[in-house]
């Protein structure tokens, strides 16, 4: 019984030293490929270019993602705007944009303009003749302010109704981005 | 069995004047006698001498059954008519022939003595073969199955699951990543001969961190000299598959004895009634063996099973944000339907078990024997997600789980005392593979524990017996993660936990969590035999649990229920005080057990919504694991009835309350009040032919916590602000399912069974609040099985 209580504490010992290993190399950091943290509008009408940024650094983490812009937009005017999804938690910065024109098929971007904030028109198309979104013209209306929706669906259905003139609707697919700009028109 | 077993039936006759006698002599199976035998007979109890023998007088002769019994021996029961002084000499089979001696260890084979198991047969394990673990457990009233689709499915047993829930094959602890409510026990089904189910944490040589219950899976038990087959093709309309399954057994008395079983499962997608549940096939290839050899002190045994499965998950229950899951919900159809396919796409689970044992069974004496247990376990959990990048095939998580388990267990039995000491180490380590391209889940860690128990149970009177137990385990857990700055801040690790910090990459803190804990467990209670076979069990038994990696660690979203889910390395043990008693009856014209319960549980750990993040997919809540007093109360209740020869009802129903103290609310996932009514036929002919109908009654589950929630969704190409549904469990369902077969002689030695059943007959439409599918899909729809069974 002596013998069982001396292995016992023996034992008890082991179990709570074992894992003392003093390798503190850090194992590798998880690239993380799936992440998207910034989605970045730019608007150009031939003269200045205006560049709308959302961008989330820290990805699922608790930071919130943050707005910039570079200026306001003017009113009643034509806008031929383009939008890059980026993932800047990687060095290089990894461009999303590439792989969605590749797979574009697959991926969709739908805009919702608060009332009053003019109209978006797709202009480019993908291999089936349906919009992509990457690419897009916007006719401002008179001065005012809201909010603009940027959503990239994954594996959206893109014949269902509505959806190839960018309603969100029926779209359907899952959501790799959504986010929300504030727009100021002047 | 018992006509396999050689034994020596002597009649003498002799005059003897006021009293009857029955006496004998009781050797093993190599002659030699043995002593301490138990023997019982009415209200009489006596035990062999030295020599083996053994004496009792009645006062009257008439009809009696006499049984012999010993923790060392298999007991044997015989039907005597008493006339004049009889000489009853019996041999008794050592129960080490079985080649897996799992809880068959104390006279009455139980893993507890005040704790009523139910136990599950062979041929209703049988009747799974191409199912799992977590379908065949609902047969015991009490248990529910918490599923993700149709393929994944976990115990719920008195309301708890998962880590609460612990699951022993042979004796050891099946150690797969059970923290996940996604992750099934990675066991297959045709490897279990027979399961027993105790309810709560009273089987302490187990673990005293069963809070919900104890599973144990028994293999395939192996008789004298025979070599025994079977082969088992089960095919599916729903599904469009099957399995096949095929055993072979080889037992000798001495020396070798050999099995082997092997099982194919291959499903494409189920249907509902409606539609195809696209991407929920599934696959499973498992193989099993084992090898004991037999010596007259030393029985050394071995095993080895694989398990390898690969199961499709609903490719609509893929969702990106808080959006996408509103819309589910709120269109009631799936976002993805497509057409019949056996393929598995993205996302799909794929896991790996590997299970070794070795075991020596010593006998050190006629009462008492010793059992050194050694087993490896190496689980490999693969988790594929539908990518943004198609050509990216690589797993989304990838875990690897290796797991040393080293026992000792020792029995022994003085007189009307049986004593149970024994002690375990385990050893874990977990690598989460970091090259995956998505931050692991769960991170690898290492942990370690040892444990010692001692339970006795004392046989007070004849109809009394007494139990006691005890167990202290202690453990420590150290992780290797990376946080997040901005979530370490958050969690407000800094004051704490700081020491935890190793070094600093980029946006991240590289930290290795270091964690000891030390649980005590004990058990109490008795068990009361009445006259007329009632029997009652009475039980009160304190444990503890650890809070696993998930609990702890869990940091990052959840893609199928579009929550963000936090651990806190705050988190302490929580504790368990159950309390429980079974009334049961077990007769030839009607039986039933009855058993309420009540387990407080201070500190219970659980996950509850506590705001809202943004990020670049949109606002997402956030769920943090915390703790709270809970009080889970219920009864289950079965009853069955033979009547007119050939008809058997059966009644199985079971009602549980989960009660948050702290918040004043229902818990969350409790399973609803489920009524289940089955109605036999067996008219004794045409081929054994046997009928059953089944009705299963699940009611809606009315208490739940309301965690509905605000959030601004796109409607109409316009943002507004909607509640999401998430709360109410969906509307009960009424299900009948029908099952016949018969038996065919194929020659003397071999017979085929067939069965044919049909699941869901009328082909409901219907969501369980318990699958974790059920904001996406209705449940699968009607299934024809047709199940041919060889036995050779």
């Amino acid at each position: 019984m002596k013998n069982l209580k001396n292995i016992s504490l023996v034992l008890i010992a082991i179990v709570f030293t074992a894992c003392n290993n003093d390798d503190n190399t850090p194992p590798p950091v998880t690239n993380e490929e799936e992440l998207i943290t910034t989605v970045k509008v730019t608007l150009s009408n031939g003269g200045t270019q205006i560049v709308l940024q959302s961008k989330d650094l820290d990805g699922d983490g608790p930071g919130a993602p943050v707005f910039t812009t570079s200026g306001n937009i003017l009113a009643n005017t034509n806008y031929t705007g383009t939008v890059e999804f980026l993932n800047e938690s990687v060095n290089p910065a990894d461009n999303i944009t590439a792989e969605i024109e590749e797979e574009d098929e697959d991926h969709q971007i739908f805009y919702q303009l608060a009332a009053g904030l003019g109209s978006l028109t797709y202009t480019d198309s993908d291999a089936n003749n349906k919009p992509v979104g990457l690419a897009f013209t916007y006719q401002t209306n008179a001065a005012s302010t809201g909010n603009l929706v940027i959503t990239l669906r994954h594996l959206p259905n893109k014949s269902a109704a509505g959806v190839s003139t960018g309603d969100i609707t029926n779209a359907g697919g899952s959501t790799d981005a959504q986010v929300t700009l504030p727009i100021t028109i002047q | 069995m018992r006509n396999l077993l050689s034994y020596v039936f002597l009649l003498v006759t002799s005059f003897v004047s006021a009293q009857i006698s029955i006496s004998g002599k009781v050797t093993d199976e190599f002659n030699r006698p043995i002593e301490n035998i138990h023997i019982h007979i009415q209200n009489k109890t006596t035990s062999t001498d030295a020599l083996g023998n053994y004496t009792v007088s009645m006062s009257s002769g008439g009809k009696y059954t006499i049984e012999f019994s010993h923790i060392s021996y298999q007991s044997e029961v015989r039907k005597i008519v008493l006339s004049e002084a009889l000489i009853l000499n019996i041999q008794l089979k050592s129960k080490v022939n079985q080649i897996e001696e799992v809880a068959i260890q104390s006279k009455n084979t139980n893993a507890t003595n005040s704790q009523k198991e139910n136990v599950i047969s062979k041929s209703t394990i049988e009747r799974y073969s191409s199912q799992n673990l977590g379908d065949v457990l609902k047969e015991i009233s009490g248990v529910s199955a918490l599923k993700t689709g149709n393929s994944i499915v976990k115990p719920i047993i008195n309301g708890l699951h998962s880590n609460r829930v612990v699951t022993l094959n042979q004796g050891i602890r099946i150690e797969d990543q059970q923290w996940g409510v996604e992750h099934a026990p990675n066991i297959d089904v045709n490897s279990i001969q027979k399961i027993k189910v105790i309810k709560g944490a009273s089987a302490l040589q187990y673990g005293g961190d069963a809070i919900g219950g104890v599973v144990l899976l028994e293999p395939n038990l192996i008789k004298t000299d025979t070599l025994i087959g079977k082969t088992m093709l089960a095919l599916h309309s729903n599904g469009r598959g099957g399995s096949a399954a095929t055993s072979l057994f080889r037992a000798k008395e001495k020396g070798l004895n050999w099995n082997f079983n092997a099982t194919l499962k291959y499903f494409g997608d189920r249907e509902t009634k409606n539609y195809v549940l696209s991407n929920s096939g599934n696959r499973e290839q498992n193989f099993s063996t084992g090898l004991s050899y037999q010596l007259a002190k030393h029985n050394f045994s071995t095993y080895y099973s694989l398990y390898n499965s690969q199961v499709g998950i609903l490719k609509a229950s893929h969702i990106g944000n808080t959006n996408d899951l509103y819309n589910a919900i709120v269109n009631f159809q799936p976002a993805v339907i497509e057409d019949f396919t056996y393929n598995l796409a993205h996302p799909k689970q794929e896991a790996t078990h590997h299970f070794l044992k070795f075991q020596d069974h010593i006998s050190l004496s006629d009462a008492s024997s010793l059992d050194l247990v050694y087993s490896f376990q190496w689980n490999n959990r693969k988790e594929f997600d539908v990518r943004r990048n198609s050509q990216n095939t690589g797993a989304a998580l990838d875990l690897n789980l290796k797991t040393h388990i080293f026992k000792v267990d020792f029995q022994t039995q003085k007189g009307k005392l049986e004593l149970k000491n024994g002690m375990n180490l385990f050893l874990q380590n977990n690598e989460a593979n970091p090259f995956t391209g998505v931050r692991p889940l769960i991170p690898t860690f290492f942990k370690n524990e040892i444990g010692f128990y001692s339970v006795s149970s004392y046989e007070l009177k004849e109809s009394l017996v007494l139990e006691l137990g005890g167990r202290i385990d202690f453990s420590t857990i150290e992780a290797s993660k990376y946080y997040l700055k901005s979530r370490w801040n958050e969690r407000n690790y800094d004051e704490a936990f700081s020491a935890f910090i190793q070094s600093e990459v980029g946006n991240q803190y590289f930290t290795k969590p270091k964690f000891n804990y030390i649980n005590f467990a004990g058990n109490v209670g008795f068990k009361k035999t009445f006259h007329h076979d009632y029997i009652w069990y009475f039980n009160m038994n304190f444990a503890s649990r650890n809070p696993n990696v998930s609990e702890l660690f869990s940091d990052g979203l959840h893609h199928s229920n579009g929550q963000i889910e936090l651990g806190d390395l705050r988190i302490q043990q929580e504790k368990s005080f159950k309390v429980a008693s079974t009334l049961t009856k077990s007769w030839q014209k009607y039986g039933f057990e009855i058993q309420p319960y009540v387990n407080v549980i201070n500190d219970f750990i659980y996950l509850r919504p506590t705001g809202f993040e943004t990020t670049i997919r949109g606002a997402f809540p956030v769920w943090a694991f915390q703790q709270t007093n809970a009080v889970l109360s219920g009864v289950d209740i079965a009853f069955n009835a033979y009547f007119l020869e050939k008809w058997t009802y059966n009644l199985g129903t079971a009602y549980v309350n989960g009660w948050d103290v702290s918040n004043k609310k229902h818990l969350i996932d409790v399973p609803p009040l489920k009524i289940v009514n089955g109605l036999k036929w067996n008219p004794k002919r045409w081929g054994n032919f046997k009928a059953e109908l089944k009705n299963e009654w699940v009611f809606t589950q009315k208490q739940f916590p309301n965690f509905n929630y605000q959030a601004d969704i796109i409607q109409n190409n316009q943002l507004v602000s909607v509640e999401v549904p998430i709360s109410q469990p969906p509307k009960g369902y009424n299900l009948w399912h029908l099952y016949s077969e018969m038996q065919f002689e194929t020659s003397k030695k071999t017979n085929l069974v067939i069965a044919f059943s049909i699941d869901n007959l009328t082909n409901e439409a219907y969501r369980d609040y318990l699958n974790r599918q059920r904001f996406f899909v209705d449940e699968m729809g009607r299934n024809f099985q047709i199940q041919l069974k060889f036995n050779y």
